[in-house]
C-alpha cells in the first residue's frame, strides 16, 4: 500500500473511530436505559461484550492469515497474523478486566469459572503463548512458520475449550455471570451494543492498520539493509 | 567394491538466493551438476559454501530460485528422489547412544533397502569399519565418525554424493584415506561435489572448480592450471 | 541394492515404526526419558500428598485431577528429553534426507513418545492409588481406555510442539507454554472421566468425556500431521 493511500485510509478510520466512540459514549451513558437489577454498573456490559467479539474476530484473522501464509508463503500474511494477535490480546485484556469490574458490584464476586469466562481466560493464555513464541524465535522466516503452525492449532482448539467447559459446568453449575446478555434485551440495549461494537471494531481496524504498516516498514528496512550489504 | 550406483542424476540450481533476515547467504547462484562431475566448491569462511551444500541436499529451501533434478523441478519430484543422492554435513546425523551398526541399520530401514543387513555389511567393509561396528558412536574419534557418516550416505547407493568440508578435523592419514575414497567413488561412476577451505587439497582432487565469494559464484570451470591461478589470485587478493 | 517402494502407506508405516524402534533401542540403553518421568512423577505425587491431606474426603474428590497433573508434568519432561535426542548431531535433518514425507517422522516420534508416557503412567498409577487410597481399577478396561486416549492427545500435541520449541531461543521452556493452554479440553475430559471411575459412578456418565477425548485425539493428530512439515524446514 503506498503512502498516500495509507494516510488517506488512516485518516478515514480515525475520523470514523472518533465519531463512533463518541456516539457509543453518548448511547451507552445517555440513551440506553438503566438496567433494572444491576444499576448503572451494568453499562460496562457494552464494552465487555463488544471487546469480546472483536478479540474473537482478531483470533479468526490470525487463523486465516496463518493458513494463508503456510499456503502462499507471502510475508504480508505473516504481518497480518502478528498484527491481529497483538490487537486481539489487548481486547481480550479489556474483557478480562471489565468482567470482574462488573461482576463485583453486580454479583458480589470478582471471578467465576463459568464456560465463557474460562474460555476467555484460556484464549488469553493462547494469545500470550503465540506472542511469546514470536518474540523468542529469531530469524523472520522461522518465526512466521512456527507462529502460523501454533495459530492454526490454537484456533481449532478454542471451540473445544468452550465445549469442555460448558459440559463441565452443566455438571457443576457455577453462578452464571452475563446471563442477562442472552435473556431478552430491551431493543434500546441492542442499539447500544451495536454502536459500541462498531466503535470497537473501527478502533481495532485503525490500530491494525498502523501496526501492519509498522511490519511493512520493518520489512522494507530489512530489504534495504540487505541491498546495502550486497553492495559492499 | 561398491556395487555400481543408481542411474545418474543431473542437478541444476537456477537463480538460487538465500536470505536470513537482512543477511544474504547466497545470491544469483546458477549451477549445473552433470553426471560424472567431480566438483570442489572453494571459498572463504562465510562465503556460503555450507548454505549451498545444504540447499543442494534439499535440507534448506531457497528464498528465490529453484532446484531441478533431471529436468524436473523439486516440487514435482517424487519422494524416491532422495534415494538418488547422499549428503555428509558438518554434523554426523548419527545417534551417539547407538552403535555404528545400529545407526546404519536404522538408516537402511529409513531408505527402505530391500536387504538392509547386506547393505550395511558392504559399507562397513568398504570403509574398513567392520572392527568397530559394535562400538557406540559416542566413543569414536572424529575421523571414524566421519567414515561412519560417509557409510551412512552411501548405504542406498546414491549416484550423487554431496559433502560439506569432509576433511575438517581429520589428521593427515585420515585425510589421505578420505581422498582415496572419493577418487575411488568417482571412478565407480558417481558424481561428487564437496566443499573445502583448503584450496590445495581441493584442487588436487577435483576435475571442476567452483569458487564462491560472498554468496555469489565467482568462478566455475574445469580444473586447469589457468583456473587454479585465477582462483588463487581471487582468494589471495582479499586475504584468507 | 533395490529400494522398496518409497511411496504410500507401507512406506509411512515402515519409516514410523523404524523411528519408534530406534527410540526404544536408545531408551533401553540410556533409560533417560523413563528415569526422568518416573522419578519426577513420583516426587510430584509425594509432594501432592503433603499439599493435600491425602486421606481426607476432599483429596478423594480431587484425586482424579491430581493424578493427571502428575502425568502432565512428567510427560512434559519426557517430551523434552525425547526431542533433545534428535537435535544432537542434527539427527532430525538426517531423518529428512530419507525418501519419505515429514508425516512419517511425526508419527514415528508420536508413537515412541506415547509409548514412554503410557508405560510411565501404568507404573505411577498404583503408587498414586496407594498414597491417596483411591481405586483406579474398579473399571480396568475403562481406566486403560482413558489413559490411552488422554495420553495420545497429549503426546499428539506435545510431539509437534516439542519440535516447535526446539527452534526457539527458550528451547525446552517454551513447550509447557505452548502445550498447556491447548491441552485444557483434554485435561478436563480426562479428569472428569477418571473421577467417574474413582467415585464408582456408572461409566455412562463419562460417555460425553470419552467422546470428547476421541474427537480431540483424531482432530489434533490429523492437524499436527498436516502442519508438521514447516516445523522441520530450515
Amino acid at each position: 500500500m503506498n503512502r498516500r493511500n495509507y494516510h488517506r485510509l488512516s485518516l478515514i478510520l480515525f475520523c470514523a473511530a472518533l465519531v463512533m466512540v463518541l456516539w457509543a459514549w453518548y448511547a451507552v451513558f445517555l440513551q440506553v436505559p438503566t438496567e433494572r437489577t444491576m444499576g448503572v454498573v451494568q453499562r460496562i456490559f457494552y464494552l465487555h461484550l463488544s471487546s469480546a467479539f472483536v478479540s474473537f474476530l482478531a483470533f479468526f484473522v490470525v487463523f486465516i492469515s496463518s493458513v494463508a501464509y503456510l499456503l502462499t508463503r507471502k510475508a504480508e500474511w505473516d504481518w497480518a497474523a502478528a498484527t491481529a494477535a497483538e490487537i486481539g490480546i489487548i481486547f481480550i485484556a479489556a474483557v478480562l478486566i471489565s468482567g470482574p469490574l462488573w461482576a463485583k458490584p453486580a454479583w458480589g464476586i470478582w471471578w467465576t469459572w463459568d464456560a465463557r469466562l474460562t474460555t476467555t481466560l484460556v484464549l488469553f493464555l493462547i494469545y500470550l503463548a503465540y506472542l511469546l513464541l514470536r518474540y523468542y524465535t529469531l530469524e523472520a522466516g522461522r518465526q512466521a512458520r512456527l507462529a502460523a503452525i501454533f495459530g492454526i492449532i490454537g484456533f481449532v482448539d478454542v471451540p473445544l475449550v468452550y465445549m469442555a467447559n460448558r459440559w463441565w459446568r452443566t455438571q457443576h453449575p457455577q453462578p452464571v455471570i452475563l446471563g442477562g446478555s442472552e435473556s431478552g434485551l430491551d431493543p434500546r440495549m441492542w442499539y447500544g451494543l451495536l454502536v459500541t461494537f462498531v466503535a470497537m471494531l473501527t478502533v481495532g481496524a485503525l490500530v491494525f492498520l498502523q501496526r501492519y504498516r509498522l511490519e511493512e516498514s520493518r520489512h522494507a528496512v530489512n530489504e534495504l539493509r540487505r541491498a546495502v550489504g550486497q553492495l559492499e | 567394491m561398491n556395487p555400481s550406483p543408481a542411474a545418474s542424476l543431473r542437478l541444476e540450481a537456477k537463480g538460487i538466493a538465500k536470505h536470513y533476515g537482512h543477511l544474504t547467504a547466497l545470491q544469483a547462484v546458477d549451477l549445473c551438476i552433470d553426471p560424472g562431475d567431480f566438483i570442489v566448491v572453494l571459498g572463504r569462511n562465510g562465503a556460503g559454501k555450507t548454505t549451498l551444500l545444504r540447499l543442494l541436499a534439499t535440507i534448506i529451501h531457497p528464498s528465490e530460485g529453484s532446484l531441478w533434478f533431471d529436468g524436473t523441478p523439486l516440487a514435482q519430484c517424487p519422494a524416491s528422489l532422495k534415494s538418488r543422492f547422499g549428503f555428509v554435513g558438518h554434523e554426523s546425523f548419527l545417534y551417539d547412544e547407538l552403535t555404528v551398526r545400529e545407526n546404519l541399520l536404522f538408516y537402511a530401514r529409513l531408505y527402505g533397502l530391500a536387504d538392509g543387513a547386506r547393505a550395511v555389511a558392504t559399507q562397513l567393509e568398504a570403509l574398513e569399519l567392520s572392527a568397530r561396528a559394535g562400538d557406540l558412536v559416542r566413543n569414536l574419534s572424529r575421523g571414524l565418525r566421519q567414515r561412519v557418516a560417509i557409510a551412512r550416505a552411501l548405504l542406498h547407493q546414491p549416484s550423487l554424493l554431496l559433502l560439506d568440508e569432509p576433511a575438517t578435523g581429520l589428521d593427515a592419514p585420515s585425510r589421505e584415506r578420505l581422498h582415496d575414497l572419493l577418487r575411488r567413488l568417482h571412478r565407480e561412476g558417481r558424481t561428487i561435489l564437496f566443499s573445502s577451505h583448503d584450496v590445495a587439497q581441493g584442487l588436487a582432487l577435483a576435475t571442476r572448480v567452483v569458487l564462491l565469494e560472498r554468496g555469489r559464484i565467482a568462478f566455475d570451470g574445469r580444473n586447469t592450471p589457468e583456473a587454479q591461478a585465477a582462483v588463487a589470485a581471487q582468494l589471495g587478493s582479499g586475504g584468507v | 541394492m533395490a529400494t522398496v517402494a518409497a511411496t504410500g502407506w507401507s512406506a509411512l508405516g515402515r519409516v514410523s515404526f523404524a523411528i519408534a524402534a530406534k527410540d526404544f533401542l536408545s531408551e533401553r540403553r540410556t533409560k533417560e526419558v523413563f528415569n526422568a518421568m518416573l522419578v519426577f512423577g513420583f516426587m510430584v505425587a509425594v509432594i501432592f500428598s503433603f499439599a493435600f491431606e491425602p486421606t481426607s474426603e476432599e483429596a478423594q474428590r480431587i484425586a482424579g485431577g491430581l493424578v493427571w497433573l502428575v502425568f502432565i508434568f512428567a510427560g512434559i519432561l519426557g517430551l523434552n528429553r525425547s526431542f533433545a535426542r534428535e537435535t544432537l548431531n542434527e539427527c532430525l535433518q538426517g531423518l529428512r534426507l530419507g525418501p519419505v514425507g515429514p508425516g512419517a517422522i511425526y508419527l514415528g516420534k508420536l508413537l515412541s513418545n506415547f509409548a514412554f508416557m503410557f508405560v510411565a503412567e501404568l507404573i505411577l498409577l498404583p503408587f498414586f492409588g496407594m498414597f491417596f487410597d483411591v481405586h483406579f481399577w474398579r473399571e480396568p478396561a475403562w481406566m486403560i481406555a482413558i489413559l490411552v486416549l488422554g495420553t495420545w492427545g497429549f503426546t499428539a500435541l506435545g510431539t509437534i510442539f516439542s519440535a516447535v520449541s526446539a527452534n526457539t531461543r527458550m528451547r525446552e521452556l517454551m513447550l509447557p507454554l505452548l502445550l498447556l493452554p491447548l491441552s485444557v479440553p483434554l485435561l478436563i475430559a480426562a479428569v472428569q472421566a477418571t473421577t467417574t471411575v474413582l467415585r464408582g459412578l456408572p461409566m455412562s456418565d463419562a460417555s460425553l468425556w470419552i467422546k470428547l477425548l476421541i474427537g480431540f485425539d483424531v482432530m489434533f493428530t490429523t492437524l499436527a500431521w498436516l502442519v508438521f512439515e514447516p516445523v522441520l524446514e530450515q
